[in-house]
């Protein structure tokens, strides 16, 4: 029985230590969103809040914190509870395979991808709940969209991790990344790694397709009826989510923790910087997407989706595949 | 061990009792969302024995596409009021319930056969000669047998998800009159002097446009 309790309490101690910092790094990473999109347009962005603006978006927690709960008379309060909770708590288990340097990962299991790619795709639950649940129709439009355009895009990702997958043989994260040790994969499989930027994008509901939550047609979509915590906590998911795309960006083509050059003054640097440099890289390309492209209309997402990237990435798995068959590259034999 | 059985109880627990629930809640929606539970709570039963890759399959296959597209169905369709109707004693011509019930004894029938045949023939198990060993992943043995022995079979269930796809389309595809499409060719080659007219108007007369 112990030896039960010593698991258990090593296992919270490291869980706590990797969401910790995840959950702070989100506030802060708010923060530098909107720096980068107020950089973008000459404004000034937050700064009043803490030196630089760093603590607004905890004066915006507290604020959130304090704000009343308003559950509609009559949405279905149960289901209408549950969305946050279930975004937020997907957003932040999904962190548990992310692997920050060799043997610093908290749950280092076989099928470390489809984990992250099945619980990506369980996030469109909580969209759909508080869509439906808010019983009224903005919300419920902005959830059936949300839906549609997160399943779209989660099939071409798919397919994108076939791609990655075909080179690495293992399906495990720590693997993909020790993979790219001599050559990362962004040079090979640089046309995947745009259409992984980009579908990761419409798969977070980011600008240019934030179209569930698109304020001109459908004031805030899925969001609409919630107030205080509880849209806190969606917002919280989403950013929490941005994050994952951008980590699992870094691992699956930027080589994860590893230095771009096995040179002296890089690679004295630990792993996890690394790994944080390109996430926040990443997340800096998304924020200034976001202050530099347009809208899309719906029907251009949809066709981008199935007609374009989902051709585009078959047959770069079809040339990945013949590429390695040709060369005698396979790995895994 | 005894983490292990605890865990067990508790997904299998899960399982059953949102499997009923499925059946006996009276919102459709609700009925969706304890199907999912149940999915879910299956795939976890799959990596408690050790095959993890089904029980990824089985989370990112049935809970994320199979069931937002139920859920849809759902909630487009407003399937809530029919199903109140199947079990009202005013609704007459109801045939859903004895259909219903010859599938699912169908089923039982069939799962006490398979079960049966692995109690009380256990050498047909052994027939199948896949050695399982813990060196090789499950992804990889899986792999292993799938795209040798029964890559024909594997072909053909695919060509037939194919062909059931687009029947689908085909059936409930109709062309409609009088739809503008984009055409992004159309729209750059577009040329000033075939967007612009310059006219000469009249004083007080105007001009008429798409005359």
């Amino acid at each position: 029985m112990d030896s039960y309790f010593s698991i258990l309490f090593t296992e919270v101690y490291k869980i706590l230590f990797l969401l910790v910092p995840v959950l702070v790094s989100v506030a802060m990473i708010v923060w530098l969103d909107r720096r980068v999109w107020a950089f973008v347009q000459k404004r000034r962005g937050p700064n009043v809040v803490g030196p630089f603006g760093l603590f607004q978006s905890l004066a915006d927690a507290l604020k959130y914190i304090f704000k009343e709960i308003i559950i509609p008379a009559s949405s279905n309060k149960l289901v209408f509870v549950l969305a946050p909770v279930v975004t937020m708590t997907l957003a932040l288990v999904s962190w548990a395979v992310i692997p920050f340097g060799e043997d610093f990962v908290l749950a280092d299991i076989n099928v470390g991808i489809l984990y992250l790619f099945a619980v990506s795709s369980l996030g469109v639950y909580g969209i759909i709940m508080g869509g439906w649940a808010s019983n009224s129709k903005y919300p419920f439009l902005g959830a059936i969209r949300s839906a549609a355009q997160m399943v779209s895009y989660e099939v071409s990702i798919g397919v994108i991790i076939i791609n990655v997958l075909l080179c690495v043989g293992s399906l495990n994260l720590s693997d993909i990344v020790m993979a790219q040790q001599n050559l990362w994969f962004v040079i090979p499989l640089f046309p995947m790694f745009v259409i992984f930027f980009i579908s990761a994008l419409a798969e977070t509901n980011r600008p240019p397709f934030d179209l569930p939550e698109a304020e001109a047609e459908l004031v805030a979509g899925y969001q609409t009826e919630y107030s205080g915590m509880m849209y806190a906590m969606f917002w919280l998911g989403e950013y929490a989510n941005i994050l994952l795309m951008c980590a699992m960006g870094s691992v699956l083509f930027l080589g994860g923790w590893l230095s771009p050059i096995d040179v002296f003054p890089f690679n004295a640097i630990p792993g996890p910087f690394w790994l944080i440099f390109k996430i926040l890289f990443l997340f800096i390309l998304f924020a200034l997407v976001k202050a530099t492209v347009p809208r899309y209309r719906y029907d251009q997402l949809m066709k981008l989706g199935w007609k374009i990237f989902l051709p585009f990435s078959l047959f770069y798995v079809v040339l990945t595949s013949s590429f390695l068959l040709y060369f005698d590259l396979l790995p895994g034999k | 061990m005894i983490a292990h059985s605890v865990f067990f109880y508790i997904f299998s627990l899960i399982a059953i009792v949102s499997a009923v629930m499925v059946t006996v809640s009276k919102n459709t929606v609700h009925s969706v969302f304890f199907l999912i539970l149940d999915f879910i709570s299956i795939s976890c039963l799959f990596i408690m024995i050790g095959a993890e890759f089904l029980g990824m399959i089985m989370l990112i296959v049935y809970v994320g596409a199979v069931a937002v597209l139920f859920l849809f169905v759902v909630m487009m369709l407003n399937v809530a009021e029919q199903k109140g109707q199947w079990f009202s004693s005013r609704w007459d011509g109801g045939t859903h319930i004895p259909v219903g019930l010859l599938v699912s004894l169908i089923i039982f029938f069939e799962l006490i056969i398979v079960i049966g045949g692995w109690k009380y023939k256990p050498d047909l198990l052994n027939s199948l000669s896949i050695n399982i060993s813990n060196e090789v992943t499950n992804t990889r043995s899986i792999g292993n047998v799938l795209y040798t022995d029964y890559i024909l079979l594997f072909q053909i269930s695919g060509m037939i998800l194919l062909v059931a796809m687009i029947g689908a389309i085909v059936l409930t595809y109709r062309e409609r009159a009088g739809v503008k499409r984009q055409s992004y060719v159309k729209q750059i080659s577009r040329e000033r002097d075939e967007g612009v007219d310059l006219v000469e108007a009249e004083r007080n007369k105007g001009v008429k446009i798409d005359a």
